[in-house]
């Protein structure tokens, strides 16, 4: 079964184009949406929830035409904008109800399940008071409520963590996770960090500029981007550490991705050997060639691709920072 | 109401262990889900009410109330006067009454409005109602018909107190019922055409101050230019364009249809009433003013929300 499907989809505004011929398929579970800003993230929610329509393409969600059938979806579909979207001068639970009515819930139920669905965000005696006076964290905590109050198949979350600290960052994302494992539903959501989705999704779909540029499973996805950042030291043997240790890496059979055009102008980026770590005896393998060379081991540390390097072809793909952690943001 | 308790389907998932707070495991719900009608009645309904203050702080009840207190005190003083003097009609006409309490109408519809519509603007709360089964053109309808509701509430009540109050002084009641009937049509127009220029105005400045600042002006200003020009050509025997002057301002719009048609009374200069010609104009003016606004108003919120 599939959640989402795009074919060809296009959304062209007068002076850019936001979605440029998508084609997805995204199955139920968490899938998380990254792209820079301005890639087309929200715009493809909207879209989909039947909100704006698209230039070209079609697109269905649970199996409904987002063109013909936009109140259907919108039924079962709950949707958590990026924005700031509460009124100030009312409670949580006064907004919530009311939004759960404006799903079209019985009154009843909508105050039942307007407790139920707080209670599961995290959100207790606070929700009797104004919203003006919420934290950030408490505000996100609604707003993905109001999203989930109706019992949705799916949603739609725009930039959940936008504006957390880590902790609340953390605890959002495991509450996403939990909407998909605990709840049943399955999740949309965007960031513009790949390394916080990584976690908590088990799709990842990466646009930039309104296409596609890779929809894989997020185990694949860890892996293949993965790498080893190997700086060495040259010898007497070796004037030129780096060229002898990626050619005996080469000759090995790893890919190495160093040198590359471009990387020259970093300082000390020409010294450093990105190779791909397919698996865990990469590190061996790479510890042991260094051994042999004769040569010093200046650093070897285990990085993820920033989410700038996915955009880029493989050619010019290592400008990883000196020095850079595994944080990929 | 039974059929309003919430059927659910407990779910096998247990919380992880530790997880205190979320020991009760979701439920879904398998209960009734109600289409557009009943958004559209909830909104309407919540908005009626929010429009009072019901359901709000005490403090957005204190303006309200005292308006409608300002409004009813007339009604009951004409009512008073009919009762003691004995006398066989009252004082005043409804349809005077209506006229007369146009500030006060116009303060109620200037407090109202934003509260109903700038709200939903200002805190960006567009895209969850849009994120809905409704459509933008139910939630103009529900707004609308909110507005328009809670100006004829607003506009009625002194009516209603006025025709019981005549009922209980042993007036006519054929007398009675029927200036009560002619009032009445003039608060149905009158609320229509104010819902919607209300609404208009509020829905383009989401601010709150400048919609109550914006709807006042635009309610006062062209109703008091038009006085003061009417007079000014009356008392200098220009009288062929005073009557079409009235149809400028919604305010003297009103005045002059309920002078012509509702057996009012008319409070153009030298109490003149409109000819046949002018009074058709009138009414289709009215009805022009009040399809355009609601039009208008659905041309603005095609782009609300995105
Ligand atoms: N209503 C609009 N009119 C014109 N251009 C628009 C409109 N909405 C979005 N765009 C443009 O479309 C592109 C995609 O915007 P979109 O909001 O979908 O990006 P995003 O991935 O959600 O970005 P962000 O991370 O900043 O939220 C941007 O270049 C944006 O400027
Ligand atoms: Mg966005």
């Amino acid at each position: 079964m599939t959640v989402i499907a795009t074919e060809r989809l296009s959304k062209r505004y007068p002076r850019v184009t936001a979605l440029d011929r998508l084609d997805l398929g995204i199955k139920p579970g968490v899938t998380g949406l990254v792209g820079a800003n301005g890639a087309g993230k929200s715009t493809l929610i909207k879209i989909l929830l039947g909100l704006a329509p698209a230039t070209e393409g079609n697109a269905s969600v649970l199996g409904m035409d987002v063109r013909t059938e936009g109140p259907r979806i919108r039924e079962r579909v709950g949707y958590m904008p990026e924005h700031d979207c509460l009124p100030p001068d009312v409670s949580a639970t006064e907004f919530v109800v009311h939004m759960a009515r404006m799903a079209g819930l019985p009154p009843t139920a909508a105050r039942e399940r307007t407790a139920d669905t707080l209670r599961h965000v995290g959100l207790h005696e606070e929700r009797y008071r104004p919203m003006g006076g919420y934290s950030t964290g408490m505000k996100q905590r609604v707003k993905l409520a109001q999203a989930l109050v109706h019992d949705p198949q799916l949603v739609f979350l725009d930039e959940p963590t936008n504006g957390l600290d880590p902790v609340g960052r953390d605890d959002m994302l495991g509450l996403i996770r939990r909407v998909h494992t605990d709840f049943g539903i399955s999740v949309l959501v965007t960031s513009h960090l790949l390394g916080e989705l990584e976690r908590t999704c088990d799709h990842v779909v990466i646009i930039d500029g309104g296409k596609l540029l890779r929809s894989s499973a997020t185990a694949d996805f860890t892996q293949a981007t993965a790498a080893l950042a190997v700086e060495v030291t040259d010898s007497d043997d070796h004037p030129d550490g780096t060229a002898a240790l990626r050619e005996a890496l080469l000759a090995a059979g790893l890919r190495v991705e160093s040198g590359g055009p471009g990387t020259q102008t970093l300082p000390g980026a020409g010294r450093i050997v990105l190779v791909d770590a397919a698996d865990e005896l990469t590190h061996d393998v790479v510890r042991d060639t260094v051994a042999e060379l004769g040569l010093g081991l200046v650093r070897m540390e285990q990085r993820r691709h920033r989410i700038a390097e996915v955009f880029q072809t493989p050619a010019d793909a290592p400008q990883a920072p000196k020095g850079g952690g595994t944080d990929v943001r | 109401m039974s059929a309003e308790t919430t059927p659910t389907t407990a779910r096998a998932a247990e919380a992880p262990a530790g997880a205190s707070i979320h020991d009760i495991g979701y439920r879904h719900y398998d209960g009734e889900r109600h289409g557009r009608a009943y958004v559209r009645r909830s909104l309407y309904v919540q908005s009626l009410r929010g429009a009072f203050g019901i359901g709000r702080s005490a403090r957005s009840k204190v303006l309200p109330i005292l308006l409608l207190t300002f409004m009813c005190v007339p009604a009951v003083i004409i009512v008073a006067i009919a009762v003691f003097t004995d006398a066989h009609s009252l004082v005043a006409k409804p349809t005077n009454l209506v006229i007369g309490a146009m500030p006060l109408i116009g303060l109620f519809v200037a407090a109202v409005a934003p509260q109903l519509v700038s709200r939903d603007l200002r805190f960006n709360t567009m895209p969850l109602y849009l994120s809905r089964p409704m459509e933008r053109s139910d939630y103009v309808a529900a707004k609308f018909a909110a507005m328009a509701t809670a100006v004829a509430v607003f506009t009625g009540l002194p009516l209603l107190v006025m025709f019981l109050g005549g009922l209980l002084g042993k007036l006519k009641f054929a007398d009675q019922a029927r200036s009560f009937a002619f009032g009445l049509v003039l608060v149905a127009l009158f609320s229509l055409l104010h819902a919607g220029i209300g609404l208009l105005v509020a829905s383009v400045t989401p601010r709150r101050g400048f919609g109550v600042g914006a709807i006042i002006a635009v309610l006062t200003i062209p109703y008091f230019a038009v006085n003061m020009l009417m007079g000014i050509l009356w008392y200098n025997d220009r009288q062929g364009p005073v009557e079409w002057l009235g149809l400028l301002s919604p305010g003297t719009l009103m005045s002059g249809v309920q002078s012509k048609y509702l057996d009012g009374t008319s409070d153009f200069p030298g109490e003149i009433v409109v000819s046949d010609v002018a009074g058709a104009v009138y009414l289709l003016v009215t009805a022009l003013l009040i399809a355009g606004s609601y039009a208008l108003l659905n041309v603005r919120y095609r782009r609300a929300g995105l």
